[in-house]
């Protein structure tokens, strides 16, 4: 008995250091997924943004395509280096719609004048109501919503150029 | 007589930036708050939303203050977040497989306390 406990604090060491030996192999994901996803889009209803572009309601979604919903805003950087890898998307015939958090109509205006714009509706979600009720935590981020309303996928931080083929295929998948 | 006065007032105007405004009844209010310490920022991650200045955290206060004023009970609303954002966002995570240890270590800790302190006493003996 004694002599097998005297290896026993070798062990625990072992232990100890392959838990901690993986864990700074392999970072922590602190992103934070939306629990939302394969479940219906939630019903919401958002005023317009900027003049000459039509709010959005969850009622958008779940007419037979699938649409992106993408959440933004004006003072976010990230969202200007996606905003090009948004355009490709719209190129290739993808529908994107939008939220903005904490905005107002000119600063959203000006965004889409410097960075183009994608959007075929943005709504104003100024108080991230419709933002916490995605399960969404940040911006940008952007959710697949399939031709019968159900939230598919969630693409948590700023769109990358290689993900742009990526996300076309999983708009076909989502018909 | 000054104070319901003031309270009639706070009802009559628009409602106000619940973030950073408390409700006007006390107990109301002491409720938002015990939620609202249990409650996980999601963008600072290791505050909750009574503790964090940012944006977001501002905004998860209004919520829990908007909807306690409606007469929703606090664990309607932190189930509500759950539901949304995963256990992650609770601090006092519900009792599961994977929480189960949070619960039992202490009771196991004990049992291997006595069963070390049994069998030291009984070489003494």
């Amino acid at each position: 008995m004694k002599r097998a406990l005297i290896w026993l604090p070798l062990g625990l060491f072992g232990v100890l250091f392959v838990v901690i030996a993986a864990g700074l192999m392999r970072p922590a994901d602190t992103s934070v997924h939306s629990t939302l996803v394969d479940k219906p889009l939630p019903a919401f209803e958002l005023a317009p943004m900027v003049p000459g572009k039509p709010g959005l309601a969850s009622s958008n979604f779940g007419t037979g395509k699938p649409r992106l919903l993408n959440v933004f805003a004006s003072w976010c950087i990230p969202c200007i280096a996606e905003a090009p890898q948004l355009m490709a998307l719209k190129a290739r015939g993808v529908p994107i719609d939008a939220i903005a958090i904490h905005d107002k109509g000119p600063a959203i205006a000006a965004f889409l004048r410097r960075n183009g714009d994608p959007y075929a509706a943005i709504g104003d979600d100024s108080r991230s109501r419709v933002q916490m009720s995605l399960g969404s935590s940040g911006v940008p981020e952007t959710f697949l919503i399939d031709g019968r309303g159900r939230i598919v996928r969630q693409y948590i931080g700023d769109i990358r150029a290689d993900q742009v083929d990526q996300i076309v295929r999983d708009m076909a998948a989502a018909r | 007589m000054s104070l319901s006065l003031a309270l009639l007032l706070a009802a009559g105007t628009a409602a106000p930036d619940y973030g950073n405004t408390q409700l006007p009844d006390p107990r109301a209010e002491a409720q938002a708050r015990a939620l609202m310490g249990e409650l996980r920022c999601v963008v600072c991650q290791g505050q909750s939303i009574a503790d964090s200045d940012a944006d977001m955290a501002a905004d998860m206060r209004a919520l829990v203050r908007q909807r306690i004023a409606r007469g929703e009970s606090p664990e309607a609303i932190r189930y509500w977040l759950i539901e949304r954002y995963g256990d992650y966002v609770s601090y006092d995570p519900p009792l599961s497989g994977a929480t189960a240890l949070l619960w039992t270590t202490p009771i196991l800790l004990l049992a291997l306390g006595a069963w070390i302190a049994r069998s030291s006493f009984r070489k003494r003996r």
